[in-house]
């Protein structure tokens, strides 16, 4: 299955599976998304090649950056008018805590959603959603069919 | 740089590998390796792979992939800016997507850590495909570096 008839499916059914397994790096990181109360949760499953510092251990922080741009993409694939994939321009990650080695979620919000560009923000936690581990503002340019 | 130093230079490589790629559970799954370093800059590669396909309509690696690369090369260049070895940990990253990757083609991240103060570190970076004069992605980060403690900094952030 390509990447554009994920998209569709997920949005007929509401079911991320197709998109994981349309797009490799996703599965490579174990990042799937769940509907949850109508809105949009993505979880990066833990698996010890995530570690950045196996003294702690804590999770590498370029895998956090990588969950939050993937759930912003996410967010904007659910709700765009489009089934092409929108471009990052720019994403800034800001690291809050340590993420202990155990599974982190993440949820996207729209600052802005315009024609062209969507401006996002994106919150990743592990166990309390108000103590995230990471925070990213991305950018994203909306590419037309 | 004369031949004499060029085995004393592969000895440095390979121990910088070691300690930014073999004791980093992540860079090592993503395969990365030193391409080059200087005192306070440090080039990482990271190659191709089907598995990091973001968009397989394009075949370009994913984002996330890159961000990894640009963190840990950040990282690794700070703690060679250090005088004694100090725990890092990455406080924020940005980076620009300034033109599209291209499919099939490893990504060179050079990093260069252009300040040192007594608690923060300042990185500047810039990822491309082997020419420094186009680069896919420019990047800027701040690290926070922590007391002096007597544990070896693995050379990434936590």
């Amino acid at each position: 299955m390509n990447l554009r008839e994920a998209v569709v499916i997920v949005r007929e059914t509401g079911d991320f599976t197709a998109l994981q397994e349309a797009i490799p790096y996703a599965r490579f990181m174990g990042i799937t998304a769940e509907l949850v109360g109508g809105d949009i949760i993505s979880r990066m499953r833990y698996s010890d090649h995530l570690v950045g510092n196996a003294s702690v251990p804590a999770l590498h922080g370029g895998t956090l950056g990588a969950l939050l741009e993937t759930a912003a993409i996410f967010k904007l694939l659910w709700h765009g008018e489009t089934t092409a994939v929108p471009k990052t321009i720019n994403i800034t990650v800001e690291y809050l805590r340590g993420a202990r080695a155990q599974d982190v979620f993440a949820r996207a919000e729209f600052t802005r959603r315009g024609r062209r560009v969507a401006n996002v923000r994106v919150f990743a936690w592990q166990d309390d959603p108000q103590e995230p581990v990471a925070l990213a503002t991305a950018h994203f340019l909306l590419v037309q069919d | 740089m004369p031949d004499s130093f060029l085995p004393q230079r592969d000895e440095i490589r390979r121990r910088l590998e070691g300690r930014y790629v073999g004791s980093v559970p992540h860079n090592r799954a993503l395969n990365l390796r030193v391409a080059d370093y200087r005192p306070e800059q440090l080039s990482l590669a990271l190659p191709y792979r089907e598995d990091l396909v973001g968009n397989p309509e394009t075949g370009v690696l994913h984002g996330g992939c890159i961000t990894s690369l640009i963190d840990a090369t950040c990282g690794g260049a700070v703690i060679l800016s250090l005088v004694a070895p100090r725990r890092i940990a990455t406080l924020d990253l940005r980076i620009d997507y300034v033109r599209p990757a291209l499919p099939h083609q490893e990504v060179i991240c050079d990093a260069h850590c252009y300040k040192v103060t007594r608690h923060v570190a300042f990185v500047r970076a810039a990822a491309h495909h082997g020419d420094k004069a186009s680069p896919i992605a420019t990047a800027s980060g701040t690290f926070v570096v922590f007391a002096d403690d007597n544990r070896s900094s693995g050379g990434e952030s936590e």
